[in-house]
């Protein structure tokens, strides 16, 4: 039998949405991991990424790990997916970028309602908040994108399919939407 | 009798009278070419760029280009259609959509003629430019993110409610959508959410307060069929196009 495919996923900037659409591909996950074998992934808890065939990012660019982690994917995958709104276009998070980060910030841990020890949080272990939040294509290369928020099940399994039998991509009208 | 005129689009001919568009007539033909500010109840404005064909080999917009007889269209082809996804691309980096969190979604036609070029990705890098959505008006709120300067609200404030509530101010990348009232203010203005102007906005800028989210999810305008089948938004009752 050839070897696997390998996959690795990582949720950025967003919700874990696009994750759970994965697993909402219900009983087909039993055709695909006929097919595929999990690499880094928070479906099966791996931390570190090795060379990949495929790597599926979800959520968009908020912060300095999200950086290093998907530049990382870049590095170690032949073909990189944006799964969903936020790592399309950044999403809801990407609605921060209308106000400066300082104005957030305060909103949030100063004047925040049931706030009782304003203090923007600063210790050294958490990462960076970058001043706006961008789609993941404006930080490394993209090769292919689902959009969505999240994207269906049924989308998943159409791009997955064609993608390892090596057909053009296409989708059915009613897989494609961007909410 | 003078003989009938036509011109072929892309395989078709398509009949046509002294003064059409090819827009015109393609439109009466049944035959669908993509667009944003056209909108056959008004003058045409040939700014959203977003019918580009090639008539004769030459790139003009669908809805100001006169039809001429024997004329050769080409509507279909994957260059025009790599056209179009661009422009809307475009359209799309230099506003905030977020449709996500936009009641329009659904029964958006920007993003039903995205889907119909097989957009699936903005493309460009984003402007996330700063814009203010104004909600002074009792029954109407406008977002100006989501505006994408068609000026179809401007035509029908003008021509049609006789009010002129709307305006582009500025040129280039600084031109922006105003009202025309004493404080800038939708709600200092006599606009009515009866008046033309509030219905005929193609995307989510313009939309009348107190009925967000009516439609679920799967029943939305665009939801089952594409715009080539459906057509405009402003074409359907109010009560079908709100997201
Ligand atoms: S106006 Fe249309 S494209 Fe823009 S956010 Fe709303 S649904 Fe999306
Ligand atoms: S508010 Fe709507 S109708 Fe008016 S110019 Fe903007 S997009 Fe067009």
């Amino acid at each position: 039998m050839a070897d696997k495919i390998k996959v690795a996923t990582a949720s950025l900037c967003g919700c874990f949405g696009c994750h759970m659409s994965i697993l909402d591909i219900d009983e087909k996950l039993f055709d695909l991991v006929e097919l595929v074998e999990f690499d880094r992934s928070p479906i099966n808890d791996i931390k570190t990424i090795g060379k990949c065939d495929i790597g599926i990012i979800e959520g968009g660019v908020a912060n300095s790990e999200n950086v290093e982690v998907l530049r990382e994917f870049r590095e170690h995958c032949d073909i990189l997916i944006a799964l969903g709104a936020c790592a399309v276009n950044g999403g809801i998070p990407a609605m921060r970028n209308q106000n400066t980060l300082q104005e957030c910030l305060e909103t949030a841990y100063i004047h925040g309602i049931g706030v009782d020890q304003p203090c923007i949080p600063n210790d050294p272990e958490i990462p960076l908040l970058l001043d706006k939040v961008h789609p993941i294509h404006e930080i490394v290369k993209v090769d292919h994108f689902l959009p969505g928020c999240p994207p269906s099940g049924a989308t998943i399994w159409t791009f997955l399919t064609e993608l390892i039998e090596n057909k053009p991509i296409s989708f059915p009208y009613e897989q494609i939407h961007y909410d | 009798m003078p003989e009938q005129q036509t011109f072929k689009l892309d395989s078709k001919t398509i009949p046509f009278r002294d003064g059409d568009t090819i827009m015109d007539a393609a439109l009466r033909a049944g035959e669908y070419i993509p667009h944003l500010c056209h909108n056959p109840e008004f003058t045409p404005h040939g700014s959203c760029r977003v019918c580009v064909v090639s008539a004769n080999g030459r790139h003009v917009s669908a809805c100001t280009q006169q039809a001429m007889n024997d004329m050769e269209v080409d509507n279909r082809s994957d260059a025009i259609m790599d056209k179009r996804r661009n422009l809307l691309q475009m359209l799309f980096v230099e506003g905030n959509h977020v449709c996500p969190g936009c009641e329009k979604s659904g029964a958006c036609q920007l993003q039903a003629v995205a889907y119909y070029t097989n957009m699936l990705s903005p493309h460009y890098t984003h402007f996330f430019p700063k814009r203010s959505v104004d909600a002074s008006h009792a029954d109407i709120a406008i977002d100006f993110n989501r505006c994408i300067l068609c000026e179809l609200c401007v035509r029908a404030s003008r021509d049609v409610d006789r009010k002129n509530i709307f305006s582009i101010s500025g040129r280039g990348i600084k031109a922006r959508l105003v009202i025309n009232s004493d404080t800038g203010k939708l709600g200092d203005s006599d606009l009515t959410a009866t008046d033309k102007a509030v219905h005929v906005c193609p995307v989510g800028a313009i939309l009348p307060k107190h009925r967000g989210y009516d439609k679920p999810i799967g029943e939305r305008l665009y939801d089952r069929q594409p715009v080539s089948q459906v057509g405009d938004v402003a074409a359907h009752d109010e009560d079908d196009n709100h997201g």
